[in-house]
C-alpha cells in the first residue's frame, strides 16, 4: 500500500461543506441513525446558509417585524403591505453576488429572475425591479468586465419578462473588487382576496411541479457524490451556471396569475436555491404536513440524472403548487395552454417527512422541519475589532489625494470632480439599457432618487427606492444600516409618500470570522433601531455571508429597499427645482465628520476623523415634516442632501431643471463641512417666497432647524459661505477649501452626464 | 505564409438549458411539422487565417473559439476546415 | 355601438394589457385575441402589441408570424382591414411580409429604453389624421432591434409613395440629420414607422401606448390610437378609409 492509498479520503459530509458538529446534529434529527448519501446532500443544501441563515437568525429574531398593515412578513416568499382599496403591494430585496461574480451575465439574469418569483408566488403581479449594483475599481478590466455582464443580464431578463426596471444604485468600492454585489429588488400588486403562501396544507393533496425541465443547473459543490458513471475531468457534465429564461418566466408569471386567480392552488411555492428539497420541505414545514416525493415523476431536460441531482437542482423558472386531486385537469390544462411541462410529483402526506422515492424505492426520509425551520442555528463568536474608531471631530481632510484638480483650488472645482465622478456622475449609460416603462404605469422612472409608479384604476401611486450606505459602514457598521434605512426612507418622503416597510439585503463577511460577525450584528442592530425610531416593519429580505475574497472583506453593506404610498398622484413631488423666484429653504442641520463621504473619497480623510452622527429621532422628525409640508402645498420641490453634500444636492436640482441657484450659507463646522459633508436628517425644499414663513414655521413645529438659504434662478450654482468660517481665513485655518462656489449649471451637466461613460471607459453618448 | 478559411460552430453545451431551442422546437407545431426534436440553436463564425501553415493556422483559430467566440461555462465549439478561401 | 379593436397576445407579448388600456383611453373596447385562434372576433381593427414573442428567439417576430391568428390576420389585412404593429409587432408584420423592410440590432448593440421624438410624415392616413397638425410626439421606445432597413431601391420607392409614416426628429421636430441622440437606433432615412403599398398597415418601433396619458409624462401617443379607433369606426360603417381619405 502506497502513502497515497493510505491517506484517508475526506468523509462525504465536509466535502458536501457540513462541518462535524452539523453532522451530529443531522443524526439527532434522524432519531440518532446515519444519514445516507442522498439525504446527506439534501442536508448539505438545506442547511447551507444561503438557505438556513443559521448564522444570521438570531440576529433577525430582534428585528421589528409587525404593524397594522402588514399582510405577510419575514418568513414568506415575500412582505406583503395593504394599500387600500382591496390591494396589497408584495415587495422583497435579494442577493445574486456570488453567481454574478462566476458569470456575470447569467448571475444577474438569474437573479432578476429569482426574485420575481417569489413575488408572483404569492399571487402579486410583478410590477417593478430596481437593481442594486457594487463593483470595485471601475478602471479595472476585471470590473467593467463584470459591469457589462452584469447590465446586459439585468436588462436581458427584466426587459424580456416585461417588468419594467425604475431604480436603483451603482456603487464603486475597492472593496468590492473581489466579490461584486447584485441586490435585486421586485415590487408586485395584488387584490388582497388573491393572497397566496407558500403551505402545502391537505393531507392527499397533490404535489405539482410545473415550468421548465429539470436539469443540473447549480448542482456545484455536490458534484462530489456524482457516481463513478461520470468523470470529475469532465467539467461539461456538471454546469454549475444557471441559466434563466426569460421567456419562460414570463409564461410561468401568467399561468401561475391565473391559477391563483381561478382558485385552483391550495399553496404556491417558486423553486430556487435547493430546488425541489427545499419547495417541498418549506411547503410543508409550514403547513405541518409532510410531502412524499416520485422522483421518476419530475420532468427531465436530460436522461441519466441522479436521484441527488434531481432533488438539489437549481434549474430556473419552476414552481411548485399543491393542489387538490379534482383541480388536477384544470391545472394541467392550464399549464398546458401556457407551453408549460406539468407533473404531479409527490402527495402531500400527515407524517410530517420529506420522503423521497426513486424507481419505486425509498431512498431518504427526514422530517421537513429538520431541513428548515429546525436547521441547524450557530451562536457565532463577535468580536469588534481592536482599533475603534474615535468619535466624530470636526476638521477639514488633512490628506489630499491627487484625484482633485489641485490642493486649495476652489470649491467648483471641486464639485465638478464629485458630480463627474464614477459614484455621482449621471447612471443614464445603464438605466438606459433597461425597460423603465413597459407596464405603462412608470410616472418617475431612474435617474431622479425615488421611483414613482401609478396605481391603475385609483388615485394612489407606490413610490420605491434602494440605498446602502458601505462607505460609512466600514468606520461604524450600526451607524452605516442606520445611515441606509434612513436615506432609502427619506428618499421616499420627500415625494410627499409615507414609507410602508423595509426590505434588506445584508451583504456582509466571513460570519466564522469574529470581527466580520460583529460587523453583521451591529448592522443588524441599527437596521433594528431606525426601523423602529422611523415606526416601520421589515418585512424580510436576504442575508448574503461569506463576500470575502483574497483581497479582503467587502465593506459592510446592509441594502435597504423602501416602498411608500402616495395616497393622491397629483401632491407628486419632485426634486428638480420647478420655477425661478422660489426660495429655498435648508431644513436640518450639518454636524462635523468627513469620514465615509464621496468628499473624503477624492480628498483623503484626517487620521483623527470620522463620519458623522446620525439622531434617529430627528430624522423621524424630518420626515415627518417633509410629508405634512407636501400634503399641506408649501413645497415645489424637495430633494434629500447626501452623496456629495449640499453642494452636490443644490447642482442636482440646477441640472435635472435648467435652473440655477444662489445661496449663502452659515459655517458652524468647515467650508468643507458645509458644502460636501454627508451628515443626515438634511432636505432642501423650495417653495414659493409667500410660503416661506409657513414652512419655516411647520419645520420648527416639528423641532427642526431651518433656514431660508437662497433663490433659485439663473444660469449657474452659487454658493456663498458666511460667518465666522468664511472670513477668508478658512486657508489659514488650514481648510483645502475656499468660501464660494460658483459654477455654470452647463459645465455641473456636461461633468454629470460624461462622468460614468469617463470612468469605464465606454463611449460617450 | 497561407492563407486557411475556417469556420467555429458554437453551440450550448449538452446539459445547459438551451431557451432558443426550446422556442423553436415549439413553434414547429405551427408549420405543421412533425418529427422534429433535439434543437438547439448555437451560432457560426466564418473566418481567414494567415499562417505559416494549416495546423499553425488552426491553432490561431483554437484559441479564438475559447477565449472570444464562445463562453467555456456554458458553451462547446468546433472548428471547422474550409474549402477554398475567399478572392 | 363602441369600436372593437383587437389585441392579439403571442406567448412573451408584454405590452398586450398596457395596448388593452391605451385603446380604452382611446374610446375603443378592447378584444384579447390569442395567438393560437383562427378567429378574429369580428373585431373593427388588430394591434400587435410590443414585448418578446417566443422571447424574441432565432430572430424577433419570426416564430410569431406562423401562428394560427396571423393567418387570420394577413387575410384580414388583404381585405383592407386596419392593422398597427407597435414594436415587436412592427418586428412579427416585417417578417410576416405585411410591411416592407426588415428590423435589425440597434446600431449601439445595446438595448434601449428611453424617450424619443417622432413626426408624423402625413396626416391623411387611418393612423395619423387624429393627430391633428404635424408636430413632434414624444415617446418611449424599448428595443434591442428596431434599426429600421430596407436596400436603396425599396427605400427610394417608400419615399415616392408616401409609405415613410413616422421619423425620429429632434426635441423641437427638426430632422435628426444624422444625430445619434435623436435616431440612436440607427434606423436608414430616421424611419421610425412605415405604411404597407395599401396604406391599410402600420408598423413603429415607438410605443403610443406608454404615452396616452399626462401622468405617464407624455399623452403624443394618443393621437395615433385615437386615428386608428375613429377610422375603424367610420370602416365599420362602411366609409373608405384607405390613406388620402380624412
Amino acid at each position: 500500500m502506497t502513502v497515497a492509498e493510505a491517506r484517508p479520503v475526506e468523509p462525504l459530509h465536509r466535502r458536501l461543506g457540513l462541518t462535524d458538529d452539523e453532522l451530529e446534529a443531522i443524526r439527532d434529527r434522524l432519531g440518532g441513525r446515519e444519514p445516507n448519501d442522498v439525504e446527506l446532500a439534501m442536508f448539505s443544501v438545506m442547511w447551507s446558509e444561503h438557505c438556513s441563515y443559521k448564522s444570521s437568525k438570531p440576529l433577525l429574531r430582534t428585528l421589528p417585524t409587525g404593524g397594522a398593515g402588514v399582510v405577510a412578513g419575514p418568513g414568506e416568499n415575500a412582505g406583503v403591505i395593504s394599500i387600500g382599496d382591496g390591494l396589497a403591494v408584495a415587495f422583497k430585496i435579494e442577493s445574486h453576488n456570488h453567481p454574478s461574480a462566476v458569470e456575470p451575465y447569467q448571475g444577474a439574469a438569474t437573479g432578476v429572475g429569482g426574485i420575481l418569483r417569489d413575488i408572483f408566488t404569492m399571487g402579486a403581479r410583478p410590477i417593478a425591479v430596481l437593481d442594486a449594483l457594487r463593483f470595485g475599481d471601475p478602471e479595472s478590466q476585471r470590473t467593467r468586465h463584470l459591469v457589462d455582464g452584469v447590465v446586459r443580464g439585468v436588462g436581458g431578463y427584466g426587459n424580456c419578462v416585461g417588468v419594467p426596471t425604475i431604480g436603483g444604485e451603482l456603487v464603486f468600492d475597492d472593496s468590492y473588487q473581489g466579490n461584486p454585489l447584485v441586490n435585486v429588488m421586485a415590487i408586485g400588486l395584488l387584490d388582497e382576496r388573491l393572497l397566496t403562501l407558500a403551505a402545502a396544507p391537505g393531507p392527499g393533496n397533490l404535489a405539482v411541479l410545473f415550468g421548465s425541465t429539470t436539469g443540473r443547473d447549480g448542482i456545484g459543490g455536490a458534484s462530489v457524490l456524482a457516481s463513478a458513471t461520470f468523470s470529475d475531468d469532465d467539467p461539461s457534465k456538471r454546469p454549475s451556471v444557471q441559466v434563466g429564461d426569460p421567456f419562460a418566466e414570463k409564461l410561468l408569471i401568467e399561468a401561475s396569475l391565473e391559477l391563483i386567480g381561478r382558485g385552483l392552488v391550495d399553496g404556491l411555492q417558486d423553486l430556487g436555491a435547493g430546488g425541489i428539497t427545499c419547495a417541498t420541505s418549506e411547503t410543508a414545514d409550514r403547513a405541518g404536513t409532510g410531502i412524499l416525493i416520485d422522483l421518476d415523476a419530475v420532468p427531465r431536460r436530460e436522461p441519466d440524472l441522479e436521484p441527488f441531482e434531481v432533488l438539489i437542482s437549481e434549474s430556473q423558472e419552476r414552481m411548485l403548487a399543491i393542489v387538490r386531486p379534482e383541480r388536477w385537469d384544470d391545472v394541467r390544462e392550464v399549464c398546458e395552454r401556457w407551453g408549460l411541462p406539468a407533473a404531479i410529483i409527490g402527495r402531500v402526506t400527515q407524517d410530517g417527512d420529506i420522503a423521497v422515492v426513486d424507481g419505486g424505492r425509498e431512498i431518504a426520509r427526514m422530517p421537513a422541519s429538520a431541513l428548515t425551520s429546525d436547521a441547524i442555528v450557530h451562536q457565532r463568536l463577535s468580536a469588534p475589532p481592536a482599533h475603534r474608531r474615535a468619535a466624530p471631530a470636526p476638521g477639514a481632510p488633512t490628506v489630499v489625494s491627487d484625484r482633485l484638480p489641485e490642493r486649495g483650488m476652489d470649491p467648483g472645482a471641486v464639485l465638478l470632480a464629485l458630480v463627474g465622478s464614477a459614484n455621482l456622475s449621471s447612471r443614464r449609460p445603464v438605466f438606459e439599457q433597461y425597460d423603465s416603462t413597459v407596464g405603462a404605469d412608470t410616472v418617475v422612472g431612474p435617474g431622479h432618487g425615488a421611483a414613482v409608479l401609478r396605481v391603475k384604476g385609483t388615485t394612489k401611486a407606490l413610490v420605491a427606492s434602494t440605498d446602502g450606505n458601505q462607505a460609512v459602514g466600514g468606520f461604524d457598521p450600526w451607524l452605516g444600516a442606520a445611515l441606509s434605512v434612513a436615506e432609502a426612507t427619506r428618499n421616499v418622503s420627500i415625494t410627499g409618500a409615507t414609507p410602508l416597510g423595509v426590505t434588506n439585503c445584508l451583504n456582509y463577511g466571513d460570519p466564522t470570522r469574529p470581527e466580520a460577525f460583529w460587523q453583521l450584528t451591529e448592522g443588524v442592530r441599527g437596521l433594528g433601531d431606525a426601523c423602529r425610531a422611523l415606526g416601520l416593519p421589515v418585512t424580510g429580505g436576504n442575508v448574503s455571508l461569506y463576500n470575502e475574497s483574497p483581497a479582503g472583506a467587502i465593506a459592510p453593506t446592509p441594502e435597504i429597499g423602501v416602498v411608500g404610498l402616495l395616497e393622491d398622484v397629483a401632491t407628486l413631488v419632485g426634486p428638480a427645482f420647478t420655477t425661478d423666484g422660489d426660495a429655498i429653504v435648508l431644513v436640518g442641520e450639518s454636524g462635523p465628520g468627513l469620514a465615509g463621504s464621496e468628499y473624503a473619497r477624492l480628498a483623503g480623510t484626517a487620521v483623527e476623523d470620522g463620519p458623522p452622527s446620525i439622531d434617529l429621532a430627528r430624522e423621524a422628525s424630518l420626515q415627518a415634516f417633509v410629508r405634512e409640508a407636501v400634503a399641506r402645498g408649501l413645497v415645489a420641490a424637495a430633494q434629500d442632501v447626501s452623496g456629495g453634500g449640499l453642494a452636490v444636492a443644490l447642482a442636482e436640482c440646477a441640472i435635472w431643471s435648467g435652473l440655477g441657484a444662489r445661496v449663502r450659507l452659515p459655517v458652524a463646522n468647515s467650508p468643507a463641512v458645509e458644502m460636501f459633508g454627508e451628515s443626515p436628517s438634511r432636505v432642501v425644499v423650495t417653495t414659493r417666497p409667500r410660503h416661506a414663513p409657513a414652512l419655516e414655521l411647520l419645520a420648527r413645529q416639528h423641532g427642526l432647524p431651518v433656514e431660508t438659504i437662497g433663490t433659485v434662478g439663473g444660469s449657474r450654482v452659487v454658493i456663498r459661505l458666511t460667518g465666522a468660517g468664511a472670513t477668508g481665513a478658512a486657508e489659514e485655518r488650514g481648510s483645502d477649501v475656499a468660501d464660494e462656489l460658483d459654477v455654470a449649471i452647463d459645465d455641473i451637466g456636461h461633468a454629470w452626464e460624461q462622468g460614468l461613460a469617463r470612468s469605464l471607459g465606454w463611449e460617450a453618448s | 505564409m497561407s492563407s486557411h478559411r475556417f469556420a467555429v460552430n458554437v453551440t450550448p453545451k449538452p446539459g445547459i438549458l438551451d431557451p432558443q431551442g426550446r422556442a423553436v422546437e415549439g413553434s414547429l407545431g405551427h408549420l405543421g411539422i412533425e418529427g422534429v426534436s433535439a434543437v438547439r440553436v448555437g451560432r457560426r463564425v466564418e473566418l481567414t487565417v494567415d499562417a505559416p501553415d494549416a495546423a499553425a493556422a488552426r491553432d490561431v483559430v483554437e484559441r479564438l473559439a475559447s477565449e472570444l467566440l464562445s463562453n467555456p461555462l456554458i458553451e462547446a465549439y468546433a472548428v471547422e476546415e474550409l474549402e477554398g478561401v475567399p478572392a | 355601438m363602441t369600436v372593437r379593436v383587437g389585441v392579439v397576445v403571442f406567448p412573451g407579448s408584454n405590452c398586450d394589457r398596457d395596448t388593452l388600456h391605451g385603446l380604452t383611453v382611446a374610446g375603443a373596447e378592447p378584444v384579447e385575441l390569442w395567438h393560437e385562434q383562427a378567429s378574429l372576433d369580428g373585431v373593427d381593427a388588430v394591434v400587435l402589441p410590443g414585448g418578446f414573442a417566443y422571447g424574441d428567439y432565432l430572430r424577433a417576430g419570426v416564430i410569431a408570424r406562423f401562428s394560427p391568428v396571423m393567418r387570420s390576420v394577413a387575410a384580414f389585412a388583404a381585405d383592407g382591414g386596419l392593422v398597427l404593429g407597435i414594436c415587436n409587432g412592427f418586428q412579427v408584420l416585417a417578417e410576416a411580409g405585411l410591411v416592407p423592410g426588415a428590423l435589425l440590432r440597434n446600431r449601439s448593440l445595446r438595448f434601449l429604453g428611453r424617450d424619443v421624438t417622432i413626426a408624423a410624415e402625413r396626416l391623411d392616413t387611418p393612423f395619423t389624421h387624429a393627430i391633428g397638425e404635424r408636430r413632434p410626439l414624444r415617446m418611449p421606445i424599448a428595443h434591442g432591434e428596431g434599426c429600421y432597413f430596407a436596400d436603396d431601391a425599396t427605400l427610394d420607392a417608400l419615399e415616392r409613395n408616401g409609405q415613410v409614416l413616422f421619423r425620429y426628429v429632434r426635441p423641437d421636430g427638426a430632422p435628426s440629420d444624422g444625430d445619434e441622440r435623436s435616431n440612436p437606433n440607427g434606423s436608414l432615412r430616421a424611419i421610425a414607422g412605415v405604411l404597407n403599398a395599401d396604406g391599410n398597415v402600420c408598423g413603429l418601433m415607438p410605443h403610443p401606448e406608454r404615452a396616452s396619458e399626462a401622468i405617464l409624462g407624455s399623452d403624443d401617443g394618443i393621437g395615433i390610437l385615437r386615428s386608428l379607433v375613429d377610422s375603424a369606426a367610420r370602416a365599420r360603417a362602411g366609409a373608405q378609409v384607405a390613406v388620402g381619405a380624412r
